[in-house]
């Protein structure tokens, strides 16, 4: 076991875990920050997604060894940020929710790609969401919301 | 008949730029031959380069398509991973979403610093991708245009401290605790073959 201290939503914490237990868990066990979902656990689906050091990173594959002093928002901080906020808003502007189980992967996704590309096309919305799976289908209610964040934004 | 002393330098000026196109590569770019090493030796050594550059450690990366591969099958990377413009990724969904600056064994997920995708220029598969030949990457890799300016004395130290060139020589554990398989030279052998080719002037087999 190892002690981390880590900077979540910028906040300090510390815990003491084994060096190999991936993110998500520290996230959701350790300091019961259930926001983030556990999908897949091998970087499959997306729904584990928090921002580490501002890219957008599956917490499923993450050790919390390789996090070091990078710091990390998850979507429980995500809305303090402009883009986070019109991203949230946005999402319930277009009621893209159905289930919500992976939403917040979603969420996390598209800020990076509205942080990265202000402005998407649909091929870029394709691309950058293209690793974020929805049971239930909310996929054009996805692409409109980052289209409308993204026309709240300019 | 007493040859006179210019015919005799013309004719040692001859017989020297004969033996320089005996060392010149047969590759789009020639380099002359800086020490005795054969061009039979270095042809001999850059296919044990080749064996190792068309490796899955190496060639997932060194794909002609908008995409990496996986695994020793090849298979197209999982999860609609992209390439993007500069090779590592698309914002939401960049190689570092998943690849750390080293390998996670304990998710099996490998990583190496600067984790991305070579340059188009650098392919070394066709769209179909299937693998080049011997030659076609010879050509390749010893074109400046394509290669980033590389020098041969360049490839060798990319050869010798790349991450991700050493990454191939240590690619970690799956995710089931089985280790990723590894190319056919050690990373010595690999780098004392660039190092025997690259003394032959960067020989390239002759087509195709």
């Amino acid at each position: 076991m190892e002690n981390y201290k880590l900077t979540i939503n910028g906040q300090a914490k510390e815990v003491t875990v084994d060096p190999g237990t991936p993110l998500l868990w520290v996230l959701r066990e350790e300091l019961k920050m259930t926001g983030t979902k556990f999908g897949c656990g091998i970087s499959a689906c997306g729904a584990c997604t928090v921002h580490v050091g501002g890219v957008a990173t599956r917490s499923c594959v993450l050790p919390v060894s390789l996090v070091g002093n990078r710091p990390i928002v998850t979507i429980e901080g995500i809305g303090k940020d402009p883009v986070g906020r019109a991203v949230q808003e946005a999402w319930v502007s277009e009621d893209v929710v159905q289930c919500g189980y992976c939403q917040s992967g979603q969420i996390m996704a598209a800020v990076a790609l509205l942080k990265g590309r202000p402005k998407p096309t649909d091929a870029d919305i394709e691309a950058s969401m293209g690793g974020n799976m929805c049971r239930c289908g909310t996929y054009v209610r996805i692409r409109e919301a980052i289209k409308t964040a993204s026309q709240h934004l300019a | 008949m007493v040859r006179s002393e210019s015919s005799g330098l013309r004719w040692l000026s001859g017989l020297l730029l004969l033996c320089t196109a005996a060392f010149t590569p047969s590759g789009a770019v020639g380099q002359v031959a800086t020490s005795k090493t054969s061009r039979d030796t270095g042809l001999v050594a850059w296919q044990q380069v080749y064996s190792v550059l068309t490796y899955p450690r190496c060639i997932n990366c060194h794909t002609a398509t908008n995409y990496p591969q996986q695994g020793d099958d090849r298979h197209r990377h999982l999860f609609n991973v992209v390439r993007g413009p500069g090779g590592k990724g698309v914002p939401g969904l960049n190689c570092a979403t998943c690849h750390q600056s080293e390998n996670a064994n304990s998710t099996g997920v490998p990583g190496g610093y600067n984790w991305h995708l070579a340059p188009l220029s650098m392919r070394w598969q066709d769209a179909k991708d299937n693998i080049l030949s011997s030659a076609e990457i010879c050509r390749s890799l010893t074109d400046r245009s394509k290669n980033g300016g590389m020098t041969g004395a360049a490839i060798l130290r990319h050869h010798q401290q790349e991450p991700l060139v050493l990454w191939a020589f240590d690619p970690g554990q799956r995710r089931d605790g089985t280790l990723r398989s590894r190319p056919p030279l050690t990373h010595e052998q690999f780098v004392a073959a660039t190092r025997t080719w690259v003394d032959a002037g960067m020989p390239c087999p002759t087509n195709p």
